[in-house]
This record gives C-alpha cells, structure tokens and sequence, in this order.
C-alpha cells in the first residue's frame, strides 16, 4: 500500500471511530531517505531510514489535545494505534479545561501535489562525487528520498504533498585548513550540472592557498554572499515575523514592527509559499498564504497560527505553531555579480557566516563567525583568504543605513536540515554590499 | 519495562545476514509535554515512537537501516538493505573496521525512581497553573509561562556477539519564563527549561526549585528592565552554574570530541582547535581545572551503563590539573586514532546512527564557597542563566551572554546589570581560571538540545559545575 493509501485509510478509521461532538485533525508524515556522509572524499558512514508519523488532534467542547505516533506500516497495527491514541485522547480531555484559543479550520478545502520524478542511484551519486573529488580533500553530506506530508480533518480538508529530492552539500578543504562550501540540491539530477557546481568550488579553492591575511578589530567595508545572508535572515526568522513573539514582545524585529525602527527601502522580504519546495498546508490545517513580511524596510504581514489567531484576534495565515517563515523570499537589487568586487573596492568579501546569536535581542543585535571562503579584497581585487574573525552588529545597520546595494540574482537555498526528518524549507536570497561590518574578535 | 525484549530477541536471533557482524538497536520513546502561558493551559503533547536501527559489517565496511516495521520481515528487509549499502559503496569505504573489536556485555539499567510513578496528568497541569498564578500582578510583566516536560525511554542493543544492552530511562524538564517591557525594552529570565532536566521522578521538580519560585523569576525579570548595560571592559568575570554549564559545553565539550579532530563534521558542526596530538601534553588550563566524564551521577541527564555502541561506561579524567588527558571519543574512533577515550558513543533516536557525543561532562569541584568567590574579587560581574551563544568552527573565538549580571566590587556583590556578554578564545580562558566553587556551589543540570551530526542529531547532554572564577575577561552589556 503506498503512503497516501495508508494515510487515506487511516482517515477512515477515524471517521468510523468518533463520537458526536468529536472532531480530529490528523497530520502525516513520512519519508524514505539515503543518508551518505563523506570525509576525505571517502563514505564515512551509509545508511537509510524509512520512517513515518501521524499527529492526531482531538477536539471536544473546546477541549483539544494531540499526540504523535509512530507507524508501523502494517495497515491492522496502525489503525489499532490511532484507536488506542484516540482513546488515550479521549481520557485526556477530561482533564483539560475549554481552550479559549482553540480556533481549527473547519473549511473543507483539498490540495494535492505529487512530484515523482525519479531520484539517481545513490552509488552512481557516490561515483560521480568519488571522480571529482579524487585528490582533494572533501568532506559533506548526500541525503536523498521521498517526503510525503498530508493533512485530513473531520470537517472534510484533505491535503497531500509528495516530493522526491536530493540535497548533497559539501566542503573542499585547502590543507592549509581553510575550506569553501557548496551544494547542489533539486530534485532532477544532472551529472553535468553538478560537475559545473563543483567546478566552481574548486575554483574558489584555489584562492585559498594564499597565506591568511589577519584583521584587526573594526569597522570593515563587506560583501554578504547569499549564504551568508541565510545565517543573517534565519536568525531573525527565529521568532522574529512570529505573532505570538511580536505579541509578547520578545521577537528581535519588535521596534520594526512598532514602526520605531526600519530597515533599509532596498529590503523587502515574503514569505513565498507559491512556487515553493514545501507543502501548501500547515500541520494545522491551515492553506499557507503569501505574506509581505517586510515591505520597503518596513514592517508589515506577521506569520499567525492559529492560537495567535485566536488569542490576538488576527487572521491564522497557515503559519505553523512555531511561526518562522519556510519558504522566505527577499527582493533582488540591481548589483550584477560581475561587479561585486570592483563596488566592494577594499574589504571583506564573505562567503558564509556561521553560529548567529543575539548580543542583545531587543536591539536585533546579533553577532557570529566568518566561517568557508572569507576573502580580504583590496581595490577589487582577491588578495587573500582571512582568518576567522567575530562579527557583532545591528540588523538595523547591516540591512539599514550600512547597506549599499543588493545583487540582482539571487540564489535559491534549499535547507539542508535533517533534525528528526529532512526538511522543506528554502529560501531565496541575493547578496548585499555592506559599507561597514563591525569586527570584535 | 521491556515489554518487547523476548520477542525482539527472539527475532533477532531468526535474522538471516552474510555480514560477520550486525547489532539491533530498539527504542521506544513516549513523551508529554505541558505548559501554562499566562495562566492558561495550553493542549497537552503526547507522543509515542518505536523504531530499530540494524547495522551490519560486511567485509570491514559498515552500514546502517532504520526501519518503523519491527516485524520478522521487517528487520530482515532492514537488514538486508543495511548489506546493500555495505556491499554496494565498499569500494569508497574511509574505514576497513574487520578488526574492531565488538561489545559482548549483558546489562541493565534505570533510571532512579522508575519504578515510582510519576504525578498524574491532572496534577501536574494544577502545579504549573499553581506556579502561573503566583506570577504578581504587573503590567509590565507581558508573558510568562511555566512548563513540564516528561520523557520515557527504553532501549533495548543485541548484536550477534552476544550482547543485550538495556536501558529504561525517564527524563524530566521542568521550567519556568517571565518577560518584561517597558515599553521599549524585554527582559527574560527564566528557571530551567533549557538550562536544567535530570533522570528521575517527581523529586526532579523539586531539584529545580521551580515550586515557589515565580515570585522571585518575576521581581528579577522586573529589576533587569529597570537595570543599567553591563559596562564593557575587562573585569573579574563569576560564573553561576547555569552558564558553566554551556561554558564547559561549546568551549570544552565539543572541541574533545574526537570525531570532529578526525575531520568528520568539518562541513557542519566544525572542527577542532585541538589537534589529536595535544592529549598528554596541552595545558588546557589553569591548574584548578580538572573535567570528568562521568556517567556514574543517577540523576544526571546522560547516566547510563553502556553507550549505544555496547562500550562499558565509567568516570574518566579527560583534564586533570589543566593538563589534557583524554578525549571525547567512542569505541569506533578510538580503532580509528588509537587512543583511549570513553563510552560515548551515542544516538539521538532509533533512526539516527551513534556518533561522538558529550554525555555528563563536568568540572570537579573545588574548595571555596560562594561567599569566597565573591570575597576574592575587586572589580568583576556575576552572570548566571545562558540566552546566548556563538563560537566558531574550530571552539576557539567565543561569545557568551546571559539573563542575569551583578557587579562585584571589593568583595561585594553590589547592582544588577542587564545584557550581560563576555568574550574569549577557548584556547586562553581557561588559563585565566583563578578560582573554583566547592560542593556547596556544584550544581548537576543539562540540556535536552545538542545538535550535532549528518543526519542532524539533537541530544541529551548533562553537565555539573560549581561557580568559577576567570580573570580580567573581556565583558560588554547591549545597546538597549
């Protein structure tokens, strides 16, 4: 039976195994994935995991609990699980008191979205990185495989999502150390355009044989590549567009919101679900919406789930409980990337940033390392790699009043987080030319 | 308890493989999670997750499967992928493991206070409501929130030399939040959450002092909206437990891990700036530094008799009086540097293999209490509480902040500051530790959140501490 047969059956199940008043959410989760990791351009470790979840909302008199669980795969156990966690459900609310923040949706909406375009050989993959790679030192990660999400509620929505992809990312280590990243990711491989990305790479590596050049601390002219702008963004997705953070005052971009504060007119950033790797639903059942986060610099859609909705009364946009964005899209500028070094003139080009935290949060503060392909840049042109270096500063500045210009392409990043299971998120990013970066250490 | 061990081993032993070793790793994990936000309950989170993982040698090449179906066919069909994967990609295979030596060891082990059972449902969402309430009527108080979580885990390690590894564990994380604003300043502080969870029972509560304490969270939540910055310069710097233990994690922990010397997580979690070479020779520190892998603490978040390779577990000096002894590293990359290292090797859940982790790794105590800490310093800040965190790849160029600052001058604790942060190279700072807390400062706590690995990992790891004292460290407050 394929995934979604299970899924759909279980939905069954449920439908036949509740009571009058009950009502149920159940959200699925599956994958099959090939995980390769490599060191010295050999495999370290191989392996697979086939694993799938269901997460069951009960809801009674405006009480509501859920739990996860784990399937078997055998569709007689599986359903005998979800009655056995129905029941455990059941016993549950009886201790729980009216949820005054309970809002489901209870619109019958349907979505589907199957992509099955077939993924290549692992071992013609491990081949393929195995010839590039023969004599450098790499080191990085392949996992690939289907994903499948669905969603069914009581009130008759039923959402399916299947993706078939692959994500290899990876670094190429100079022995002086110093290494550069890169990834290719989608879901149709092409050998030939995966020997054009890791030309690149090796390309780049090879400026890092010059000796390190030290920096002092202070204030330095900088280029934020795409991925570096990722850390930079993903950190303030970290409760920073959440209702519920903005609410409680504990979202890094409260003073943009509150309007005391704005970012530079060149930043606009969406939270772009069309078009998007991820599902068109929410694990509460929500339909994810487009949203205007960020609008000329300034504050604008929230990402609202449905207790936020209910308890702040604004409108649950298919954000999940968390509210972080998952497909975030920031607006290109005009800056061609044949002309990034010449406009950079003296100073950092960065590649990649690496373990972003808050200096202090309500000031959207942050600070972090230079980590993977991090240049010093003299008149525009490449003098030399530069030695890890911290970096502490304002959003307010770096994407404000330091911020020069942005690039006209930008780059589509594909997570590459497996924590618990592979996940969907992306986002699409251009570079940005900052006049000054604060350097502490 | 082991519900599953007699079947489970009796398909072990019906498995069919070619390899000259496979192992079975089982677990079961069920789970509860309950918090109150301004005093309303939030819906309980339940869970339930079983799964194994079969992981085989075949010709010296290793390969692993994770499978949700436990049935005969089941583990079978894992297994024979698991020889797929071994057979297929042995011509890139980095290791050739033929001579490793494999666990053979039967045991079990508990948690303290299994067998006792745990507070109700209903009683615990009461405690929590309880603790919400008692959180005082201010409007500058905008959020609180206070949490329970409860974790059960079993694992059950067979593997055709013989071995039957068991462990049951529980697992409980109480905790405790409090914003205020001001209007144009939030200040957090907060009791537990991550910062705290043990092995146990009920008592575990009580461990973290969260009954009674909202009162106290609150007045501080409340004194730091109305605090000064940190000043920045160098000064005396006093570490609370509550932040040694992420002082000991980022810029202790992780760089002994001894695969990331050996290169495997250069292209994500990083590498080392301790070199395989260094153990028996660097000075890591001051001569009162002295740090214990020690899984033999009951309560402690990552007590257990065997890792999750089968390697006996026991305390080991990996720095004794500064000088580095040992690393973080398990059986298989102990084969793989050939030196000692300890029962580390450790996996997040059934679907993720074991790697180097850190499990209890602590800091001895010394012989001065609180009160002499505070009397040896002129010019210096206390901080207690992590919010923040960053080092580099290498766990050299470090910078840490926390909720909570007071002052020390000549002696004496004087001021509260907010936005406390100080800074440092892992490589010096220990150096400038001058002076260690005795057992009346020692505290066992953890944090359910390491993330390490590809596949990506997050793991329970416990770490105890007295207070300690670091010299002329370079500390800064926030622009706020």
């Amino acid at each position: 039976m394929s995934h979604q047969q299970q899924f759909q059956a279980l939905v069954e199940t449920l439908k036949a195994a509740i009571d009058g008043q009950e009502r149920f959410t159940l959200a699925y989760n599956a994958e099959e994935s090939d995980f390769i990791r490599f060191n010295h351009a050999k495999v370290r470790q191989v392996g697979h995991v086939q694993q799938a979840s269901v997460t069951l909302k009960l809801i009674d008199d405006e009480r509501h609990a859920d739990v996860q669980l784990t399937l078997c795969g055998e569709g007689e156990v599986d359903a005998q699980r979800l009655i056995d966690a129905l029941q455990q459900l059941r016993s549950t609310l009886t201790l729980l008191t009216k949820d005054p923040y309970l809002k489901p949706n209870t619109e019958a909406w349907q979505n589907s979205n199957v992509q099955d375009v077939p993924l290549p050989d692992s071992q013609h993959v491990v081949e393929q990185i195995a010839r590039l790679a023969q004599g450098l030192d790499l080191v990085g990660f392949y996992a690939a495989g289907p994903l499948y999400r669905g969603f069914a509620s009581s009130w008759g929505a039923l959402g399916w999502h299947q993706a078939n992809s692959f994500n290899f990312d990876w670094s190429l280590f100079h022995e002086n150390g110093q290494a550069v990243k890169a990834n290719y990711a989608g879901h149709e491989w092409s050998d030939a355009a995966f020997a054009q990305r890791f030309a690149l790479a090796r390309e780049q590596l090879e400026f890092l044989g010059k000796p390190l050049k030290t920096l002092a601390p202070g204030q330095y002219r900088a280029y934020l590549a795409p991925a570096a702008m990722d850390e930079i963004i993903g950190m303030l997705s970290w409760g920073g567009f959440s209702a519920q953070s903005l609410a409680t005052k504990t979202s890094p971009l409260q003073r943009l919101y509150s309007g005391d504060a704005q970012l530079s007119p060149l930043v606009s950033i969406d939270e772009q679900v069309s078009g998007s790797l991820s599902p068109a639903f929410s694990g509460e059942g929500y339909p994810r919406k487009d949203l205007a986060l960020i609008m000329n610099g300034q504050g604008r859609e929230q990402l609202v789930g449905s207790a936020s909705a209910a308890e702040y009364g604004l409108q649950a946009n298919g954000a999940e409980p968390w509210e972080s964005p998952s497909s975030l899209s920031m607006a290109a500028g005009s800056l061609a990337l044949e002309q990034i070094l010449q406009k950079l003139g003296t100073g950092l080009y960065i590649g990649n940033l690496w373990y972003l935290n808050y200096s202090d949060q309500s000031a959207a503060r942050l600070t972090g390392m230079t980590r993977f392909a991090t240049f010093w840049v003299e008149d525009g042109k490449i003098q030399a790699p530069v030695s890890t270096m911290r970096f502490d500063d304002s959003v307010y500045s770096l994407l404000g009043s330091a911020l020069e210009e942005l690039t006209a392409d930008r780059e589509l990043i594909l997570s590459t987080n497996t924590y618990s299971q592979r996940q969907t998120a992306s986002s699409h990013l251009p570079g940005a030319l900052i006049s000054k970066l604060t350097l502490t250490l | 308890m082991f519900d599953l061990s007699a079947q489970l081993s009796q398909r072990f032993a019906a498995l069919q493989s070619r390899a000259q070793f496979y192992s079975l790793r089982y677990v079961r994990q069920t789970s509860q999670h309950l918090c109150v936000r301004k005093n309303v309950a939030e819906p309980p989170h339940l869970s339930s997750d079983e799964g194994a993982m079969l992981t085989v040698r075949l010709n010296g090449v290793e390969a692993y499967a994770a499978t949700r179906d436990l049935s005969q066919r089941g583990l079978q069909a894992a297994l024979e992928q698991a020889e797929q994967h071994a057979s297929r990609l042995a011509p890139h295979a980095l290791l050739d493991l033929s001579d490793q030596p494999v666990a053979t060891a039967r045991a079990d082990y508990l948690s303290p206070h299994l067998n006792d059972a745990f507070a109700p449902l209903a009683d615990c969402i009461a405690l929590l409501m309880s603790e919400s309430n008692a959180v005082p009527k201010d409007e500058r108080l905008v959020n609180w929130q206070v949490s329970l979580g409860l974790e059960n885990v079993e694992q059950i390690y067979l593997n055709n030399a013989g071995a039957q590894i068991r462990r049951a564990q529980r697992f409980v994380y109480p905790g405790m939040t409090v914003t205020a604003f001001d209007g144009s300043d939030s200040q957090t502080r907060s009791l537990g959450r991550d910062n705290f969870g043990q092995q146990g029972g009920a008592e575990v509560i009580s461990n973290c002092g969260l009954v009674g304490s909202a009162a106290q969270v609150a007045d501080q939540a409340l004194q730091l909206i109305m605090a000064p910055n940190t000043p920045n310069g160098p000064r005396d710097l006093l570490l609370m437990p509550d932040q040694m233990i992420l002082q000991i994690h980022e810029s202790i922990g992780h760089p002994l891990e001894l695969d990331r010397i050996l290169g495997d997580e250069r292209n994500y979690a990083g590498t080392s700036f301790v070199k395989a070479s260094d153990f028996g020779h660097l000075q890591y520190g001051s001569e009162l530094l002295n740090v214990t892998f020690d899984p033999e603490i009951p309560e402690q978040l990552a007590s257990y008799s065997h890792d999750d390779d089968g390697t006996p577990a026991s305390k080991q000096f990996l720095i004794r009086n500064g000088l580095l002894e040992r690393p973080l590293g398990g059986a298989l990359s102990q084969f793989r540097a050939d030196m000692p290292g300890v029962a580390n090797s450790r996996a997040s859940n059934w679907n993720r293999p074991p790697i180097d982790r850190m499990a209890n790794l602590n800091i001895e105590p010394g012989d001065e209490s609180l009160e002499q800490l505070i009397g040896g310093i002129e010019h210096g800040v206390l901080m207690s509480t992590n919010r923040s965190w960053s080092i580099d790849d290498a766990r050299n160029k470090f910078q840490f902040g926390c909720e909570w600052g007071q002052l020390i001058e000549n002696g004496e604790l004087k001021g509260v500051v907010k936005n406390p942060n100080y800074r440092a190279i892992s490589a010096q700072f220990w150096k400038n530790l001058s002076a260690v807390g005795d057992a009346s400062t020692f505290k066992v706590l953890g944090t359910p959140n390491c993330g390490k690995g590809e596949p990506n990992q997050v793991i329970r790891v416990g770490h105890a501490s007295p207070a300690c004292v670091f010299k002329q460290v370079d500390v800064f407050g926030g622009d706020a």
